[in-house]
């Protein structure tokens, strides 16, 4: 008991010795960099609509033309140059899901194709995919039985 | 208008998430987790896409919007496929998104080597 | 023979005969850059891989160091290699082909201490005229063991030190130089419970902080006989912790402390954040910048101090705390 007060007093005055990012700051370039990700996407989707996709047609154009873009900057070492900028603002958008791929599977392609890049791809966009695909199983399973039960149409 | 709309919505977003990178221990793994888990539920609950008909790609890009996504995929499936949807949704709906990611990385690791941080 | 708790001080004390340096770019741009012995331009050290290029920085070190003693490999009696990637490969890898027979050893960003300390303990003790320390880390492998793919756009907190590119050997023998290793103190593990692998100042502090307390009393010295106290790779964090725990001991080291990790990169040119860390920090900045002065004898006595976070990726995700190790190596100049 007392070792854990202890530590947790150690805890504690290291966090106030330690420094910390300007958050301000930091959240106004976050701001940027996400505005200006979002924008691009915004650009692509109204012209895929132009063209005269469908709603869903052209969401799916916007996320492959972010991801490709990702990718190659990603590729370049530009992406983690913006990243380091940028903070949130690089992460959150779907760009930062691609980058989050492209990064292992070019460090790992040293380590084969298949436990290198094949296993390492996935070491943390794999998560996301897990959860995201989890999460909607059990909202789709909530949506069925309140459809089969009549509560919902 | 509609450039507007996305900027600073998907500019709000971003900047809120900069709170929990620099503010709590959270890896940026999980944060990534945990917004695509908050957008499908946020969708579920019929929030999130009257947010996405106003922010527009302010909403859709980032990963709150794939969340949303999984979300419209398993509940239009299970509209049109009744249980088994439950298992088809998701990936029908994610399908571009991770696809693009995959393949595009894969051809990226065979042009590009590892290079160090600058 | 043994003195106090945990230290000893060698009747006959070996001498550091020679020791090299091998750093990449980065390090090469710092405040040390033109102390180096070689500096790549290219961090893959021509090679393939980050872990290849780790190990050649080993091989390039022993061989440096050798050389400028005139001692051939087949003359050192044995070899303390250590680096911190998974089962000490880059030592295995690294110095396989010098055929000198091996000790690999780790003990994190200690390692250089470790090496240090059992191979002047091994020539103290007769077993062999020469024997060789080396330890080594690069950037590019322990991001990718400790951390990302170096792609990966994260941002780095200000807590996170920059693992040094470099190499440091040392050869520890017999043959009169003008430095001297007469004492060593052996440090204990010490856990202050801090889970946090991004702020390793502050898990390794305490250990440092125990370590230089045990010396000064094994000793019986002041703070004030020795001209520098030189800790590892502490970093700026680190070393304001390391100040307020000495003193919470009724110690001041403030006058006479130098860090390993604050004085190879410039902290804010370099963007480094809290420091340089690494086993090649504290062994390259020993080699490029402590030995020499030791060896000019502007420097009369030095306590230096390695330390270490001992973690893995597995222990890290499991929740397990992050301890700290440091070891007190007493350098002379004679």
């Amino acid at each position: 008991m007392d070792k854990e007060r202890q530590q947790q007093a150690y805890e504690n005055y290291v966090k106030k010795k330690t420094p910390v990012h300007n958050l301000p700051a930091n959240m106004g370039k976050a701001f940027v960099a996400g505005g200006v990700i979002c924008t691009v996407g915004q650009l692509v989707l109204n012209f895929c609509e132009k063209l005269g996709f469908d709603k869903d047609v052209s969401g799916g154009w916007t996320s492959m033309i972010l991801v490709v873009i990702s990718v190659l900057l990603t590729g370049f070492n530009i992406y983690p140059r913006i990243a380091k900028w940028g903070g949130a603002g690089t992460l959150v958008p779907i760009t930062g899901f691609a980058n989050s791929v492209a990064a292992p599977a070019i460090e790992y392609k040293k380590e084969g194709q298949v436990m290198g890049i094949g296993c390492k791809i996935f070491t943390i966009a794999g998560p996301v995919i897990l959860y995201g695909i989890f999460t909607s199983w059990v909202l789709g399973f909530v949506y069925w039985l309140l459809k089969v039960s009549g509560i919902a149409s | 208008m509609d450039y507007i709309n996305a900027f600073w919505s998907g500019g709000v977003i971003c900047a809120l998430v900069q709170i929990l990178l620099d503010r709590t221990k959270l890896m940026p793994g999980r944060v990534m987790v945990l917004l695509v888990c908050s957008g499908a539920v946020l969708g579920a609950l019929h929030i999130y896409q009257p947010f996405q008909d106003f922010a527009g790609a302010g909403a859709s890009v980032p990963l709150t919007g794939f969340g949303n996504l999984l979300w419209k995929g398993v509940k239009e499936a299970v509209d049109k496929e009744g249980f088994i949807g439950i298992f088809m949704g998701g990936f029908t709906a994610s399908a571009v998104g991770i696809s693009a990611a995959l393949v595009f990385s894969y051809f990226a690791s065979l042009m590009f080597d590892p290079k160090m941080k600058k | 023979m043994t003195k106090g708790l945990q230290s000893i001080a060698f009747e006959k004390s070996p001498y550091l005969v020679s020791s090299a340096s091998v750093v990449g770019k980065k390090e090469g741009e710092g405040p040390l850059g033109k102390m180096f012995d070689m500096v790549e331009k290219e961090d893959l050290f021509g090679e393939n891989t980050w872990e290849e290029a780790e190990s050649t920085m080993q091989k390039e070190a022993c061989l440096l160091a050798m050389g400028k003693a005139h001692v051939e490999p087949k003359d050192v009696r044995y070899l303390f290699g250590g680096d911190l990637l998974r089962q000490g490969v880059a030592t295995s890898m690294g110095v396989s082909e010098l055929n000198i027979p091996l000790f690999g050893l780790f003990g994190a960003c200690s390692t250089s201490g470790e090496a240090l300390a059992l191979a002047s303990m091994s020539v103290a003790a007769g077993y062999g005229e020469y024997m060789l320390a080396v330890t080594s880390s690069h950037f590019g492998s322990a991001e990718k063991e400790f951390r990302f793919p170096l792609g990966y756009a994260n941002q780095r907190p200000l807590s996170a030190q920059w693992t040094v590119t470099g190499s440091g050997a040392f050869l520890v023998g017999t043959k009169r130089s003008h430095v001297r290793i007469t004492g060593v103190t052996v440090g204990k593990i010490v856990d202050y419970g801090l889970k946090d692998s991004q702020n390793m100042g502050a898990c390794m502090a305490p250990a440092a902080c125990d370590t230089i307390i045990r010396n000064l009393e094994d000793f019986e010295r002041t703070a004030q006989d020795y001209n520098r106290i030189v800790t590892g790779d502490l970093g700026y964090v680190g070393q304001s912790i390391l100040f307020d725990l000495m003193r919470g001991k009724g110690y001041d080291i403030k006058k006479n402390h130098m860090d390993c990790g604050m004085t190879i990169f410039d902290q804010i040119s370099q963007d480094t954040h809290a420091g340089g860390s690494g086993c090649g920090c504290a062994a390259t900045t020993l080699s490029a910048y402590i030995l020499p002065k030791l060896d000019r004898g502007e420097w009369k006595r030095v306590l230096f101090v390695p330390t270490g976070a001992l973690m893995s990726t597995v222990s890290y995700n499991e929740g397990a705390s992050v301890p700290g190790i440091a070891h007190g190596i007493v350098l002379e100049h004679c």
